[in-house]
């Protein structure tokens, strides 16, 4: 049961993801990739969460947090480079 | 409690699958980070509670609930850090989100005329 709803959440993320790359790809400013960026990075990190329910294995949930928190301070650094250079 | 799990990451995925057709089909910045920042935090949320529900320690429960308060108190922020710094760096908006007010004028007769 969870293995099937594993997969499917496993295709649908991977779908989100290559949806998010696309929008990183064709852009429209700075603003547009570090916003499709992040939301990249929240459904890397879904991804993992679903990995860690089936494996049940602690390690999936390190870098988890590692990765929820380097989202954030990654997109706050751009944020603040687009604030001073302008788009 | 793997049935309930099950369909909470399958919601949780489908949310995250909206946030980033939201992403392709809207506009501009200001209406991307709309649908980037409210359903992708949510997915997140039912991801990471479905999570929670099949993972036997409490140690693993206190971490999926750490990411989720971290990931409630740094959305927010991001997104006004990243809406400020396009708003002041002149990033155009689209002209389809832009409406005119209808009852301003309205709301601007002399009194004897309103009804």
């Amino acid at each position: 049961m969870i293995e099937v709803a594993a997969t499917i959440s496993f295709g649908l993320l991977g779908l989100a993801a290559l949806l998010c790359i696309v929008r990183m790809i064709r852009g429209g400013g700075i603003a547009d990739r570090i916003v499709a960026l992040d939301s990249l990075l929240l459904m890397v990190v879904s991804g993992l969460a679903v990995q860690a329910a089936i494996t049940g294995e602690d390690i999936y949930l390190d870098v988890m947090v590692v990765a929820a928190l380097l989202a954030f301070t990654g997109t706050s650094m751009v944020a603040n480079f687009i604030e001073r250079r302008g788009s | 409690m793997e049935t309930v799990a099950s369909v909470f990451l399958v919601a949780g995925s489908l949310l995250a699958v909206l946030a980033a057709v939201g992403l392709q089909r809207f506009d501009d910045v200001f209406a991307r980070m709309h649908s980037a920042t409210k359903p992708a935090t949510l997915g997140l949320v039912l991801v990471l509670t479905g999570a929670a529900l099949v993972t036997p320690t409490p140690g693993a429960v206190a971490k999926l609930f750490l990411v989720i308060l971290l990931q409630f108190i740094t959305a927010p922020v991001a997104a006004h850090l990243v809406g400020r710094a396009a708003f002041r760096a002149g990033t155009e908006l689209s002209p389809e989100t832009l409406v005119s007010d209808e009852v301003e004028v309205i709301m601007r007769r002399p009194p004897e005329h309103q009804d």
